[in-house]
């Protein structure tokens, strides 16, 4: 591997710049001449604008203009799409609801925006905005989704009658209901998966930039897929011709999915840019950004569980509504059935399996994909009926899960997914030696005599990343292909540039990138440059999501890499008169096997640009590039135990150890792996124990709406975790890597819960576990 | 508008503000020093500690106008011309940092926090210490080792510096 290459350990190459404050995010951006917006925005959940006076808005201080959405119709800027079509079981298209960037005669939900106003400072803007005159008259609204469904409920779009935008299903109905009622016992739950706010640190912030002289538009944004936003903006949008946008991401602090999508603050910029004709940046404050960013989860399911008489499943019903919040966001319509419903084999042999799948319309924030995004959803049902089997049939969990495993691949679940490749029992056995399993009983014991609940709870999780073979993905209703696209430009002195469409917003592609490159000529990585976030410095690009970086960028690289080699090959052996065949690069120099023959790197570079001595008739120059398309999705797998010490008295819970023991294929640096995985394991022990965003029933607000509210894990709530892996290939792309982004987010909440509900003994209990929620089951459970 | 002056980083620095105007928005649009975040409204998230006269501050919590006169050391300031400072060489080396965006807050925490301390730290105290500060994407884990490995050589090179001295 070398000392740089794959597999070490390598120090991350973009840190220097982000200990010492110089990077660079879009709110540290400035351009001559810039000014500052701010967006009026719906106090109320669901209201009819009556009138919009601005009058007294644009005489203040400093104030440019203030623009309302009539206008943006009228220049022709168009409604925000949901680029995944789902077809409900009648057979109909989804019914999308019209959402404008700026809304024109309704308000959806708090936080809907309505006006942009801009003025020279951040301040006078906000002072402008608060006086812009709005009169409203207030409709009834409804935040929850099984709400949403009930006759009389508030109708949102009139698109979508009785606020049902599909209903889908996958699997077999007949066979499933058929185990279901031959079965020797059915688990049924009950299961809520709770709403959930992404909170990357950076708030969201756009920068618009129109250039009359060149009549082109570049808009910094803090996105993970700055090519996506280009794409859809221009075509869906209508903001300007692709050729005349460049969309540049610089450093992104944190997406975790919610910087996936194009809002309607970006557009809005752009486009009012071009009518002040000043640069215009915005940035959201917190309160904004837990007001319109993607919201993540909120899922009620209903869940049955089939097993024969020796305990193997035989069936799984599941029946899902999802709420969608008041407008369908880019991926939304995915995130609940393809990404969710396709994962509902989990790590078991379920010969048959049906789920319904309702999604619904809320007077709510958007719900988009979040880390993991459908997978933690199916995970947590999943891994909480195997637990709560496992209890009500008296059997180990782990036990119950080891005699259900899939064992032998590929595997052809019944849900559309073919797992490739996987070693589940070795996870469970590395986790469970890695907790002291075995141990627990005494562990119990001892907490019990301190007047301490004790609990071990366990997750086996699987997820499906490298997202995803594009045919595919188009049969399913895509609107995208889901390749990647590398160029590798080697220099005339062999420094070596990687252009790449994966956006790295925390996780370190300048380093692994580079990491590969390194493996490849051994060159070192401060020779390798990593550029990405800028749509006219790289060709083309989908973007990072889904673990998908590695998996599907990094293989494009590979390419790329395969072809820059295979001529730097011919050119070495042809300044030799050598072989092609017989030439190796390794430690930045192109040697004749067997010999002492070489020439250093950076001749071959060099010899590829003057083009004195190429073989006949090749091109000068030594730079490829490539797209790769996957062939299958990944699946990354793993065992996640928690053990936890739940105080009676207080209903407070401590985590006092966390395992994972993960199969994430081949790895390029431990070091980044592993903390992918604590960032994970700390959002999934957050949506455990912490967070919950939550509205109120009557008016719509949403109560949780800063840091003093929404609980975030913080340093105090957690422990140190203790990691490993134990890795099968992936057998689909050239490097072997399933990816590792998203499994701490996917494997950890059922754990914690399945822990806690085992320690206070009862398993009544919804997420967050807050200690009011731990004490009072503490409290019903001694009832009975 | 009220006029301020202050040292920042080593640097005498002057200038006129709105009297609303926070030390953080100072630093980051007057001075260009984009280092110190902002990632709350409501002194929650410490993207933006940077220190006042020695001692760890939340920058969103004073006004530019009550810093006047104070010495204001930001993450811009902390490294040693080219050479880091020792947290933010243990943030590198041990991975304490993703994204970066609450990095500035945490290194500028950390070092006052092992300042704090000199009788060394433990994980517990780390933890605890750190309650101010948020970040989405370590999970702490990495920071927590950061801020202990870092406490351990400051007080290694404090005790050759005294040895020497002696
Ligand atoms: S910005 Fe100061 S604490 Fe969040
Ligand atoms: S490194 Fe991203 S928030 Fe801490």
């Amino acid at each position: 591997m070398g000392i740089e290459g794959i597999g070490a350990r390598v120090a991350r190459k973009e840190d220097r710049r982000l200990i010492t404050g110089a990077g660079r995010y879009v709110d540290d951006m400035v351009v001559p001449g810039m000014k500052h917006a701010a967006f009026v925005r719906s106090p109320h959940a669901h209201a009819e604008i009556k009138k919009i006076d601005v009058r007294k808005a644009k005489a203040m201080p400093g104030v440019i203009d203030v623009l309302l959405g009539k206008e943006l119709k009228t220049d022709g800027i168009g409604n925000l799409i949901c680029g995944w079509m789902i077809h409900s079981k009648d057979g109909t298209p989804m019914k999308m609801g019209a959402w404008s960037p700026l809304a024109v005669d309704r308000v959806r939900y708090v936080g809907d925006a309505v006006a942009i106003v801009v003025a020279d400072t951040k301040g006078q803007a906000r002072d402008a905005a608060e006086a812009v005159e709005i009169t409203y008259k207030e409709l009834k609204s409804v935040s929850e989704a099984v709400d949403a469904l009930k006759k009389g409920a508030p109708q949102i779009h009139p698109e979508a009658d009785g606020n049902l935008i599909y209903d889908w299903e996958i699997g077999d109905a007949k066979a499933t209901d058929a185990a279901i009622a031959k079965a020797a016992h059915v688990t049924k739950m009950h299961i809520v998966n709770n709403r959930l706010v992404p909170n990357a640190m950076e708030p969201r912030a756009a920068l618009g930039h129109y250039d009359k002289a060149e009549d082109h538009y570049t808009c910094w944004t803090t996105s993970q897929n700055p090519h996506v936003a280009r794409l859809v903006m221009s075509a869906f949008y209508n903001v300007a011709p692709e050729n005349k946008l460049r969309v540049i991401a610089p450093d992104v602090g944190g997406g975790f999915g919610s910087k996936i999508y194009i809002y309607p603050e970006e557009i809005v910029c752009l486009w009012a840019s071009k009518k002040t004709g000043v640069p215009v940046k915005w940035v959201a404050d917190r309160t904004e950004s837990f007001l319109t960013d993607a919201h993540g989860r909120d899922h009620v399911t209903e869940v049955q569980m089939a097993f024969d008489k020796d305990n193997k499943i035989t069936g799984l019903k599941v029946d899902t509504i999802a709420n969608f919040g008041a407008y369908m966001s880019l991926f939304s319509s995915a995130v609940p059935t393809y990404l969710y419903a396709t994962l509902l084999s989990g790590q078991y042999v379920i010969p048959a399996i049906h789920a319904n799948v309702r999604a619904v319309y809320t007077n709510t924030a958007p719900v988009d994909a979040y880390r993991g995004a459908g997978r933690p959803e199916a995970t947590y049902l999943l891994e909480r009926t195997m637990e709560t089997a496992a209890r009500e049939l008296g059997v180990s969990p782990a036990e119950l899960r080891r005699k259900n495993f899939i064992t032998t691949f590929p595997y052809q679940t019944p849900v559309i997914m073919c797992y490739d490749a996987g070693d589940y029992a070795a996870s469970l056995d590395a986790a469970m030696k890695a907790a002291d399993y075995a141990g627990f009983a005494k562990r119990k014991a001892a907490a019990a005599k301190k007047g301490k609940l004790r609990g071990i709870g366990m997750s086996n999780y699987i997820e499906a990343c490298g997202i995803a073979p594009s045919a595919a993905v188009g049969s399913l209703g895509a609107g995208v292909g889901l390749w990647e696209s590398a160029e590798v430009r080697v220099n005339g002195v062999g420094t070596i540039e990687v252009l790449t469409g994966s956006h790295s917003h925390g996780q370190g592609h300048e380093t692994t990138f580079a990491q590969l490159v390194a493996d490849r000529f051994g060159v070192p990585i401060d020779s390798v440059s990593i550029v990405h976030g800028d749509t006219d410095k790289v060709q083309m690009g989908m973007g990072t999501y889904g673990s998908r970086s590695g998996a599907v960028g990094m293989s494009a690289i590979v390419k790329a890499l395969d072809k820059v080699e295979k001529k730097a090959k011919k050119i070495a052996a042809h300044l030799m008169e050598a072989d092609e065949g017989d030439i190796v690069i390794e430690n930045g120099v192109a040697k004749v096997a067997g010999t002492d023959k070489n020439v250093p790197w950076f001749q071959v570079a060099l010899a590829a640009y003057t083009a004195h001595n190429l073989p006949a008739g090749m091109e000068p120059g030594l730079k490829e590039g490539a797209f790769y398309d996957p062939s299958n999705f990944t699946f990354p797998a793993g065992c996640y135990i928690c053990e936890v010490e739940v105080d009676p008295e207080t209903g407070v819970t401590e985590i006092v150890q966390f395992v994972a023991a993960d199969d994430f294929g081949n790895i390029i640096n431990p070091m980044i792996v592993e903390g992918q995985v604590h960032g994970g394991i700390a959002q999934g022990v957050g949506q455990a124990l912490l967070e919950g965003a939550s509205y109120d029933g009557a008016s719509g607000q949403l109560v949780t709406a800063s840091y003093m509210d929404y609980a975030m894990p913080r340093a105090d709530d957690l422990p140190s975790f203790q990691v490993s892996t134990s890795n099968t290939p992936c057998p689909s792309n050239p490097l072997g890597i399933k990816g590792c982004g998203e499994a701490g987010a996917i494997g950890s909440p059922p754990a914690v819960m399945n822990a806690i509900t085992d320690a206070i003994g009862n398993n009544d209990l919804t997420m967050p576990a807050t200690p009011q929620k731990v004490w009072a089951a503490i409290r019903a459970a001694k009832k009975h | 508008m009220s006029d301020v002056s202050l040292v920042v980083n080593g640097r005498k620095v002057s200038g006129s503000v709105e009297d609303r105007t926070l030390l953080v928005h100072f630093l980051r649009e007057n001075l260009g020093l984009t280092g110190t975040h902002v990632g709350c409204d409501t002194s929650q998230c410490g993207a933006c500690v940077v220190h006042v006269d020695g001692k760890a501050v939340k920058s969103c919590t004073m006004l530019a106008v009550q810093a006047s006169g104070s010495e204001v050391v930001t993450i811009e300031g902390l490294a040693n011309g080219a050479e880091l400072h020792p947290v933010q060489a243990a943030f590198k080396e041990h991975h304490g940092l993703q994204c970066g965006f609450c990095t500035p807050g945490m290194i500028m925490a950390a070092t006052d926090m092992i300042r704090r301390h000199p009788e060394g730290l433990d994980e517990a105290t780390v933890r605890a210490e750190l309650e101010g500060n948020i970040c989405r994407c370590t999970g702490y884990h990495n920071i927590v080792k950061a801020v202990l490995a870092a406490s351990k050589t400051m007080a290694k090179s404090k005790g050759k510096a005294k040895a020497k001295a002696a």
